[in-house]
């Protein structure tokens, strides 16, 4: 198999990922635990199999899945942040509500346990796996860039430098005048919108929803940007090594090389790696998960 | 203020408030989305009730529920007093089943009960603790955060026990074992037929039993007292001769361990095999029921039923309202919980210290 096919399929694997990821970068490096990425990657599935149900237009339904992930995200972050409950339970909380609200409004709106029916996506409709479709579909290219912008927004504009001082020091952030709140705000409401992407890129690749279809790519995310030490363009680069795993996975199946299981593993036990500091310690964000009273 | 009036305000916090929190919110909420649905509200709830308290079936199947959810529930709680949050008690819980169920399928039929059944339920809190283990020892070792790796962990383990069922060990065309040789606990159904159909079982016993050790060593033993000591105030406890590090350890291992005797009611009560996915989230609930019962034992079974009533209620409505609505709720209950509690703790004593500044 060529070398540009093992690309585009790697690739195909890690745009789900680098939305998450570039999501969960920004609010966990505003100090806000990012268990939820799983939950607004559903909740953006299914918003955008809605709006391009109803209107028949996949842009629309981009827009309504992002608008899904805007609204978990608020939830996360009205709760984190106004309320100061438990970030790990909130995430836990959202993840559920996610499920089980998704499946809820399947059975309200299709009538279906399982999935809804065929929707529109973007590029032409036999494409299926061909180049053309890729390279025409706007997700993919939103997907490549969405790292390299959250890099850019968190390393090199002034929003960003106010959202790494609220995740290391919120108290010497809010003694100098930074809107510590507000800026936490924005970013956890963005990492809702932005992972709701990447659900929305799934739900539209396969033309439909299906129950709980994310199937733990949120997880896998958070694990990407743990594994990157909280930055975002090495964030990046992890979507892209354990997308490349699983696409070299997919092609050695025939084989029967690796059993899939092991293969799957490959990015938790990379980040449990990373965290004990057995090479190279990845140290989160100081603030991280406090609230201050 | 006065001793019996903090004590009183500490009782209404602790143990009034969130499940109070819980069941308003369940009912509004419940409410709107029954009425989304174009039903009558009471009407459901009847049949919610009446499906789950008001007949043996539906209240056998509430037990077998609840005791599943009252392992995941202790086995979160327990963490929580030492300062840590064990979210893998999904991957737990599968890998005490797993323990089970491969210890009664490994020993010989016929074995006798009274050495088979214990030989399995312990096994499956082997099984949970040794996966607990894990961040436990990165814990106490590396100080790595016990959040990230308990998710990581879960879904390692979830992982390999799927690569054992499916490649080692299913029956063709499924995703479970073959049926164990020795170790099957009964059903209550056997002692009392009213429960006839129900999956309760004697594990509720057993599982009763672990609640009321897990009490008794919170509240009454030096390890507890250093265990709640070290979640308080980690180095005021090494200060005051306590070993954090260690304590954090066993407190991990001991809540996996109690989330994988969760496995036993599915694998020895009531399939007598270990199936993939037999889970189904309850680990995850587990997080809700210690959120809900407040840490506390007592409180962790209360809310067991609580969660399992409405897991079983969706199913007795599922005619009139999709049962998912189930799923919904349990979302918005957790998160109103623990906004609402925090938030009310607040005001009571933003009230308290104003009158004190009145006086």
């Amino acid at each position: 198999m060529s070398a540009l096919l093992f690309l585009a399929q790697t690739v195909r694997i890690a745009i789900p990922y680098l939305f998450a990821a570039a999501g969960g970068a920004i609010a966990e490096r505003a100090g806000i635990v990012s268990l939820t990425l799983e939950g607004f990657m559903l909740g953006g599935a299914f918003g955008a199999v809605l709006g391009a149900h109803y209107t028949g237009s996949a842009w629309a339904g981009l827009l309504s899945g992002a608008a899904a992930g805007l609204l978990l995200g608020s939830v996360h972050a009205v709760a984190s942040i106004r309320f100061k409950a438990d970030q790990v339970v909130i995430g836990v909380a959202i993840n559920l509500f996610a499920v089980g609200i998704t499946r809820f409004f399947l059975q309200l709106a299709f009538g279906s346990s399982s999935n809804s029916p065929r929707v529109v996506g973007f590029g032409s409709e036999t494409a299926g796996g061909s180049a053309a479709a890729f390279l025409t579909n706007p997700l993919v290219w939103l997907g490549l860039a969405a790292m390299p912008v959250v890099a850019f927004v968190v390393n090199k504009t002034r929003f960003g430098l106010r959202v790494r001082a609220v995740g290391e020091h919120p108290q010497a952030a809010a003694s100098v005048g930074v809107p510590v709140d507000q800026v936490r705000y924005a970013a956890v409401i963005a990492s809702g919108a932005l992972a709701a992407l990447g659900g929305v890129y799934l739900a539209l690749d396969q033309h439909q929803f299906t129950d709980s279809m994310t199937a733990g790519r949120g997880f896998i995310a958070l694990a990407a940007v743990i594994f990157g030490r909280w930055d975002p363009l090495r964030a990046g680069v992890a979507c892209l090594l354990f997308a490349a795993a699983e696409t070299l996975q997919i092609q050695l199946q025939a084989a029967q090389v690796i059993p899939s299981q092991f293969v799957a593993m490959i990015p938790y036990v990379l980040t449990i790696v990373a965290v004990a500091g057995v090479v190279g310690r990845s140290t989160p964000p100081a603030a991280l998960g406090k609230t201050s009273e | 203020m006065t001793p019996a009036n903090a004590r009183t305000r500490a009782i209404i916090e602790e143990s009034v408030l969130p499940p109070l929190v819980a069941l308003v919110v369940a009912l509004v909420a419940g409410d709107l989305l029954i009425m989304a649905y174009g039903q009558a509200p009471g009407v459901v709830w009847r049949t919610l009730l009446e499906g789950t308290w008001g007949n043996s079936y539906g209240f056998g199947q509430v037990l077998y529920k609840a005791t599943t959810l009252t392992c995941t529930g202790l086995a979160v709680a327990i963490g929580l007093r030492a300062g840590l949050f064990n979210i893998g008690a999904e991957g737990q819980l599968a890998a005490g089943g797993f323990g089970a169920g491969l210890v009664g399928l490994l020993l010989p039929a016929g074995t006798p009960a009274l050495v088979a059944i214990p030989l399995c339920v312990i096994a499956a809190l082997a099984a949970g603790g040794a996966v607990g283990s894990v961040p436990g020892l990165l814990r106490a070792r590396f100080g790595a955060h016990e959040v990230i790796i308990t998710i990581m962990v879960n879904f390692i383990v979830l992982a390999l026990l799927n690569y054992f069922v499916a490649a080692k060990l299913h029956v063709p065309e499924t995703l479970h074992t073959p049926e164990i040789r020795a170790g099957a606990v009964a059903r209550l159904s056997a002692a009392m037929p009213a429960f006839h159909g129900s999956a309760a079982n004697w594990t509720i016993v057993i599982v009763g039993l672990a609640a009321a050790a897990v009490w008794w060593f919170l509240f009454r033993t030096r390890g507890g007292y250093e265990l709640r000591a070290v979640g308080l105030q980690p180095d005021a406890a090494e200060y005051a001769g306590i070993r954090a590090g260690r304590v954090w350890f066993n407190a991990l291992t001991m809540s996996g361990a109690l989330a994988g005797l969760g496995g036993v009611n599915f694998v020895l009560g009531y399939k007598h095999y270990y199936e993939d996915g037999f889970t189904g989230g309850a680990g995850f609930l587990g997080v809700a029921v210690a959120l809900i019962g407040r840490n506390n034992p007592v409180g962790v079974v209360l809310a067991a039923l609580f969660f399992a009533t409405l897991s079983q209620g969706g199913l007795a409505i599922n005619a009139m309202v999709p049962k998912q609505i189930v799923e919904v709720l349990q979302g918005i209950v957790i998160i109103a919980v623990a906004t609402a509690v925090p938030e009310v703790r607040r005001l009571l004593r933003n009230a308290v210290s104003k009158r004190n500044a009145a006086r």
